[in-house]
């Protein structure tokens, strides 16, 4: 049975409204300068950093993001702090306001499906993160080339852009998950702890969990400890279930993006360094493929949440 | 079909689990009628309702609005139905107009054509004054009319209204009912739903009366009456006149007197017997002080019913709410 017209008539029309929506609330309001003002005082504190220790180094503008001087964490730590507060702020309250305003059964006698509403919400949400993380990349590349006076380079400029694309890719993952629960739980409130308490866990607690996990399912051989090395089974598992997280995931793609020199995440034999010439950078697309499969990985569970939403959404009664 | 059927329902039926919401139910809705869905909270009335506009899937049974299948051309339906649901909800930080503008662009009106519609349609609910208010500032009743203002600038041909007075006051529902009689001069059809049977009575040409997502009973006003209330009319008197009641049973047709109080006399009758009544008590040199006869109210019929068929309301008390 073939549904009649295309599901995504009136896409444009709600994507526009949420966009206008998300613009003007004060919600975005409070955490675009939230991000601004901590971005902010990350990029200074990197950038005195990197006045105080200027050395020969050839990628000295990728500094910016992934320096820190105590007390204040880099740029890219606090990003991915934020970008997720960010996403979730937008996307908690995105259905499950529409049941509580009861506009949702007057919109959905509209001629259009539920997959319009439902695509349109996610890329208003998607849009509205990606012209606040655009205009905060343009801040630092500026506030960097007033700064530090060097011009970055254009693999430097290519490889802070693949950034910025990843972080989006990044708080897409989160708004899905957002949406998710907007779509579960007719309450907001709940939505939101429910959202924030899953992204606590897999930011904080589960990068923790996952190496006792590991030590329980692979124990540590003794050998290896006696000479103070991790044992590799357990360091393998601890690997495989720390990347269950979004969070693991884009730490290691910001790290083989933003330092050129990194050939590997994770452990390496030493027989796979033969040859190699430590320190040395990658090319950029070395570097892409290494982060690939993070990436990709990234990309998929921001599907595959925005599926379930959308199956969720389907079947549910649009009664209040 | 008939060409001036616009709703066919046929045997409708929506389960939930094991439980049926609505139990096989038909009805047809003829152009520019007012037809009532009547009966409890819980009754089946919104699931109807959401099976007709696609809202809802359909478990069983057939169903066409305007000739289309809402399960299969549900933007078909929509395109040509307004929807006015239960406690109207409307985005509170946005203008009156602007709700609407979001509504007719979802709609796809050109920009010109989107303006006009939407002023002419604030005109008609009395809304104009107020449109460049947010709807946040908006009393219930003012909502209601937005939302038949909706429908208005949609050009609907079937009006599908929710519980449209609950919750007004006397004032706010006068104003409603207008409204939506407004919609019956032009040709469109409207089907609405209540609990609030004396309001309802009205406004609507025929009803449906539901109990436990069956219809109970179906048809005029006038006819349910005649149907449930066994079909006699009810002469109320109130005169002086000394062997009143004896004389008034005499008259032809009048099949029971009862005394209900000093001077007061209630006859029962198979037809309209004012007129003889009335002549009766002018010929014995009485004083008349009343003369009435009661028209069938739905209230009536609706307890009268339920009153011979006790054990459907009590499986009705089992059911929750909507």
């Amino acid at each position: 049975m073939r549904r009649e017209g295309s599901a995504f008539q009136g896409l444009g029309v709600v994507m526009l409204k949420e966009l206008s929506d998300h613009l003007t609330s004060v919600r975005m309001r409070v955490l675009e300068w939230l991000v601004v003002l901590v971005a902010l005082a990350a990029l200074y504190g990197a950038i005195q950093q990197i006045k105080d220790t200027t050395a020969e180094d050839p990628f000295l503008f990728l500094r910016l993001f992934t320096t820190s001087r105590d007390p204040l964490p880099s740029f890219v730590s606090f990003l991915s702090f934020l970008v997720p507060l960010m996403a979730i702020g937008l996307g908690f309250d995105s259905v499950n306001s529409e049941h509580n305003r009861r506009t949702l059964s007057r919109i959905l006698a509209q001629p259009i499906y539920r997959d319009a509403l439902l695509f349109g919400k996610f890329l208003a949400g998607l849009v509205t993160l990606s012209i606040s993380l655009i205009t905060l990349w343009l801040l630092v590349i500026g506030l960097g080339l007033l700064l530090i006076g060097v011009p970055p380079g254009a693999e430097e400029i290519a490889r802070s852009f693949v950034f910025l694309v990843v972080t989006i890719i990044y708080a897409g993952v989160w708004l899905a998950l957002a949406l998710l629960f907007s779509i579960l739980f007719r309450s907001a409130a709940t939505a939101a702890l429910v959202t924030l308490g899953i992204w606590l866990f897999f930011t904080f607690i589960w990068p923790v969990l996952a190496g006792a996990v590991a030590q329980i399912i692979v124990p540590p051989d003794p050998r290896y400890a006696a000479l103070g090395l991790q044992t590799p089974g357990t360091a393998v598992l601890e690997q495989i279930l720390a990347r269950l997280s979004p969070s693991t995931l884009f730490a290691e793609t910001v790290v083989a993006l933003l330092d050129p020199t990194t050939r590997a995440l994770g452990p390496i034999y030493l027989s796979q360094l033969q040859g190699a010439v430590l320190g040395s950078p990658l090319p950029l697309g070395e570097s892409v493929l290494i982060a690939w499969p993070q990436i990709v990985g990234m990309i998929a569970s921001a599907i595959v949440l925005f599926v379930i939403g959308y199956v969720v959404f389907q079947r549910q009664e649009v009664r209040a | 079909m008939s060409g001036d059927l616009v709703i066919e329902a046929k045997g409708l039926t929506k389960n939930y689990g094991r439980a049926a919401a609505v139990d096989h139910i038909s009805f047809t809705v003829d152009r520019g009628e007012i037809f009532g869905l009547l009966g409890p909270n819980g009754a089946g009335k919104t699931t109807t309702i959401l099976m007709l506009l696609g809202l809802t899937d359909i478990s069983d049974g057939e169903v066409s609005v305007l000739g289309f299948n809402p399960a299969r051309e549900p933007l078909s339906v929509k395109r040509r139905v307004g929807y006015l649901p239960d406690t109207v909800g409307f985005y509170d930080q946005l203008t009156a107009a602007d709700n609407l503008r979001y509504t007719a662009r979802l709609i796809g009106f050109k920009a010109n054509e989107r303006e006009k519609r939407i002023m002419n349609a604030l005109d008609r609910v009395g809304l104009f004054e107020f449109a460049d208010k947010r709807v946040g500032t908006f009393s219930r009743g003012m909502r209601q009319r937005l939302g038949l203002a909706e429908i208005l600038m949609k050009g609907a041909q079937v009006a599908i209204l929710d519980e449209p007075t609950s919750g007004l006051d006397p004032h706010a529902t006068a104003e409603l009912l207008g409204v939506i009689r407004t919609f019956k001069a032009e040709g469109v059809s409207v089907l609405l739903s209540s609990h609030l049977l004396d309001r309802v009575q009205s406004v609507c040409d025929r009803v449906a009366l539901f109990s436990g997502g069956h219809i109970a009973l179906m048809g005029s006003v006038p006819d349910l009456g005649r149907q449930v209330l066994g079909g006699g009319y009810v002469v109320d008197i109130e005169a002086d006149g000394a062997g009143l009641a004896e004389r008034l049973a005499l008259i032809p047709g009048v099949s029971g007197v009862e005394t209900t109080g000093i001077g007061k006399v209630r006859l029962h009758a198979d037809r309209d017997v004012r007129p003889e009544a009335a002549a009766e008590v002018v010929a014995m040199h009485g004083r008349l002080k009343y003369l009435g006869v009661q028209e069938p109210s739905l209230e009536a019929i609706y307890t009268r019913y339920f009153e011979a068929r006790p054990d459907e309301v009590m499986k009705e008390g089992t059911r929750h709410a909507a």
